[in-house]
């Protein structure tokens, strides 16, 4: 089976700083995908690299075989990638509606001058998209802040609206990097849940960057792990969990105790 | 009425009302309505789909989850096969919910969505009559493989299948039944011991709705918010019996936490409920009023003593000045009309408190700002009703007059008797009980001490059993003091002991919110609702609020010492009922060590609460509290 999205030997420096090098990963259709590892062992990194934030120094990315190493992040999210943000990037000030429908600007066909003059076409094409961002609202149980700004909402809830927003793009892979960072014990289940879901119902390719290895153990299918820039394991939870490599990239060498800690 | 069952009133309304709306669910945003007609058709394949899967006559069918209009069609689904619905609260713990479905011995149980399923699947093996599981929302189910797990759809689809292939089947079974058949059983909380489940007839049903028919004015056009647990009997009563006698229309919000925003949406004529939403719309009000701009504020203000000075008159039924009656227009339409609005209470012809007492200055607010609401009395036993107000006569202190058709009559040591057509056939597989609660002429013993007035209404003072006296002979009515303190906002649950004591004492669980909001706006730190109310701030607030409680209780009666709790008090804990009626006894119990501080004139007391999570999970919870004086300390002769 071709993989549906396939990095292979991406590498990435800003100045001296090799972020990350001859990465490669592959994320097969319907799988939800884990990338862990220390604190700047690069894991945003690849996931920029695959939404066009940034562009590989060497190495190809290709989304059901075709080339997007070097697209613009949106032409790569018109193609159907949808990513969330470690720091949440919603609109604060508006609602969590208009958030949500903005997510559905990538399928959004009428111009300016139709929106404006809100005729036949222009008014069935907002009629459809609201269904879906209702069905959106729906999933994630939002109904009652349909009219909140977001910007005055809860962390928790916050992050949730965020998800909604990446899929109200309808994509074939969901980017997420850190969802359940900061949230608490309750909105890590219910995150949790909503990404099970996702992926389970609507056949949603997940990649997903998380720091809570009870989670990530718990949800994924296989987990990649990076550590300095580079992948060191890859495999199913049970295979990763019992990896040296990996239990020395995150509790150190028992020889040289500290190590990991002084790293930073 | 020819119609004597709840099903044949169904057939009924399918004909004469048939595109008439029947009850509406938001979703997706958007009220989605059905009409009469096609409520019918939906029970109809809901009930034949059972039937294909072997529903018997006489056998319970149990419905877990919000308000749906899919759970309340199960529950007439099954009526009109002649079997029993057995609403359970979903908030339950796992030991309360086995042991209702194997008491009911239910067959079959409709979930709402994953979350309830789970809640079954966890009890799967302890539940040996269940046959069939249904589910309304397929969200997440998709890897739930079980023989006899279904979807709701499925269910029907069977039953359109079952229907073409048995013409008749369902108009038929529909005939068999009779007036007498148990129509629902509720499950009352009770405040010792295990639930009881309540069983109510089709004749109970139908005679609920006569008494309330000739009470109030209920029409076909009706409106009316479903959104009260559905295993409580007050919304048995009204969205299932009331609305298919009538035949009005009632509406499901779109999640427990839009309540608000539905309400006002929808704007319906008719509203039930307990005096904590009502308490909340008040709150509601207050805070937004404190947030407006001075000159609005002080509009509000002036119009709402304006409001409440003239419906203290009228309330005494005396002439209400004309200046003061110029006022309230031009409030009408400055104030009250916006607030009513706002409310979502600008339509509404009634509203009906009940379930425990609301507290004056709550009532009188409503009243004022022209919301007709009124105290309507009565128990699960009494399918929900004996008294209710009469428009002209509504005030906060009494339960109404007894509905037509229902007699009331106080026996010894106060207690409140019912007798007519509402009281409940008996518990299930508990003669026993009653057998206590029915005496050989029919009397219902309600269980509640109370009094009928000059005017003849029915006040009711406290449970009877809790009613005890002092030390010195003074009767101790803990419920009714207990009302008084609940009566300000900074006091969500209060206990009162007393009896056989010299003196009376409280403990009390502040209200989070308020104490909150009220801590904050002091700009006082704090972590928890047990960091909390501990804080000496708090003790002080909470000190002046009980004074001003002892102010309208009798001498004898008044709190001497008091206790601030270092949680609320909780039906998961046992310590209340689902309904929030204190557990007394089991509390007195658990409290023990406070009870002996109270009166030992102790300061420190050290509490080991074991806690229990909503997943049944327990802990214990160790803390530190302090027994306060109201006034001057008390010296120890208890």
């Amino acid at each position: 089976m071709s993989a549906l999205l396939e990095i292979r030997e991406a590498s990435k420096a800003f100045g001296g700083v090799q972020a990350v090098t001859r990465v490669s990963l592959e994320a097969q259709k319907g799988e939800i995908l884990s990338v862990i590892g220390p604190n700047g062992a690069g894991k945003t990194t690849v996931l920029n690299m695959i939404s066009g934030f940034y562009h590989p120094d060497s190495g190809r990315i290709t989304l059901e075989g075709q080339d997007i190493t070097d697209l613009a992040p949106s032409r790569v999210a018109e193609l159907g990638i949808a990513r969330t943000f470690q720091n949440i990037a919603l609109f604060r000030g508006m609602t969590v509606l208009d958030n949500l429908m903005l997510g559905r600007h990538v399928h959004m066909k009428t111009g300016v001058l139709g929106a404006f003059a809100y005729w036949g076409f222009a008014e069935k094409e907002e009629v459809q998209h609201r269904r879906r961002v209702e069905d959106i609202i729906d999933f994630l149980r939002i109904q009652d802040l349909r009219r909140r700004p977001t910007g005055s909402l809860a962390y928790g809830l916050q992050k949730r609206v965020e998800l909604g927003r990446a899929l109200a793009l309808d994509p074939k892979i969901l980017l997420l990097d850190e969802p359940m960072g900061g949230c608490n014990h309750e909105e890590k289940e219910d995150m949790a849940r909503f990404v099970l879901d996702v992926n389970e119902e609507w056949g949603v390719t997940v990649i997903l960057i998380e720091h809570d290895m009870g989670v990530v153990m718990d949800i994924s299918d296989r987990v990649a792990v990076l550590d300095m820039g580079q992948k060191i394991a890859e495999g199913t939870p049970d295979e990763v969990r019992a990896n040296p490599r990996v239990i020395k990239a995150y509790l150190g060498d028992s020889k040289n105790p500290g190590a990991a800690g002084s790293r930073g | 009425m020819a119609e004597t069952t709840l099903a044949r009133l169904l057939q009924r309304n399918a004909r004469d009302l048939r595109n008439r709306p029947a009850i509406r669910e938001k979703d997706r945003g958007i009220w989605q309505t059905w009409t009469w007609g096609q409520y019918h058709d939906e029970v109809r394949d809901f009930a034949l789909g059972l039937a294909a899967l072997g529903f018997q006559r006489g056998e319970r069918l149990s419905v877990i989850g919000d308000n749906r209009p899919r759970l309340y069609w199960a529950q007439v689904a099954a009526q009109c096969l002649g079997g029993v619905p057995v609403p359970v609260f979903q908030d339950s713990i796992a030991k309360e919910l086995a042991f209702v479905w194997n008491h009911a011995e239910c067959a079959v149980i409709v979930a709402e969505d994953q979350e309830q399923v789970d809640k079954v699947l966890a009890l799967r093996d302890q539940l040996s009559s269940l046959r069939l599981v249904v589910y309304d929302d397929p969200r997440g189910m998709l890897h739930y493989k079980h023989d006899w797990l279904r979807s709701y759809q499925s269910v029907q689809e069977l039953g359109r299948e079952f229907g073409a292939k048995h013409p008749g089947y369902f108009d038929a079974e529909v005939e068999k039944g009779k007036p007498e058949d148990v129509a629902i059983i509720c499950y009352t909380s009770g405040t010792t011991g295990n639930p009881k489940g309540v069983m109510l007839t089709h004749a109970n049903a139908l005679a609920l709705a006569e008494a309330f028919r000739k009470a109030d004015d209920v029409r076909p056009e009706d409106n009316a918010l479903a959104y009260l647990p559905m295993a409580w009997a007050g919304d048995a009563a009204y969205t299932l019996f009331l609305s298919l006698v009538v035949g009005f229309c009632s509406n499901c919000p779109e999640s427990p936490e839009t309540v608000q925003r539905d309400l006002r949406e929808l704007g319906p004529t008719t509203v039930l409920a307990p005096p904590r939403i009502w308490e909340n719309m008040l709150t509601g009000v207050q805070v937004k009023a404190a947030d407006a701009p001075a000159f609005k504020r002080w509009i509000f203000e002036r119009f709402r003593a304006v409001a409440e000075r003239a419906e203290i008159l009228r309330a005494d039924g005396k002439p209400v000045p004309l200046g003061l009656r110029l006022a309230c227009m031009l409030g009408e339409v400055l104030v009250y009309t916006p607030i009513r609005d706002q409310l979502g209470l600008r339509r509404t012809k009634w509203a009906l408190t009940g379930g425990a007492p609301l507290g004056p200055d709550t009532f009188r607010f409503f009243r004022s700002i022209g919301v007709n609401l009124k105290q309507v009395y009565g128990s699960t036993e009494t399918t929900g009703l004996v008294s209710l107000q009469p428009s002209s006569e509504a005030n906060p202190t009494t339960a109404g007059r007894p509905c037509p058709g229902i007699e009331v009559k106080i026996a010894d040591r106060g207690e409140v008797l019912v007798r007519g057509p509402v009281i409940f056939k008996g518990y299930l597989k508990n003669e026993e009980a009653t057998r206590e609660v029915i005496d050989a002429d029919g009397w219902f013993r309600t269980g509640d001490a109370g009094f009928v007035d000059p005017r003849g209404h029915l006040v009711i003072i406290d449970r009877a059993k809790d009613v005890g006296a002092l030390r010195d002979g003074t009767p101790f009515a803990p419920q009714f003091i207990e009302n008084k303190l609940k009566f300000s906002p900074f006091i969500r649950e209060a206990v009162a002991f007393g009896h056989e004591r010299a003196f009376v004492t409280a403990m009390i669980a502040i209200d989070l919110n308020t104490v909150g909001n009220w801590a904050e706006r002091r700009g006082l730190a704090y972590t928890s609702y047990s960091d909390l109310s501990q804080k000496p701030e708090v003790r002080d607030l909470l000190r002046e609020e009980i004074r001003k409680g002892n102010e309208t209780l009798p001498e004898a009666s008044k709190i001497r010492r008091f206790l601030l709790l270092a949680k609320d008090l909780e039906a998961d804990d046992a310590e209340m009922t689902r309904t929030r009626k204190v557990r007394r006894r089991f509390v007195a119990e658990k409290y023990q060590p406070v009870v002996d501080a109270f009166y030992s004139g102790g300061h420190d007391v050290e509490l080991a609460s074991a806690i229990t999570y909503e997943d049944g999970r327990q802990a214990t919870l160790k803390s530190r509290v302090r027994v306060e004086d109201v006034d001057a300390p008390v010296t120890a002769r208890a």
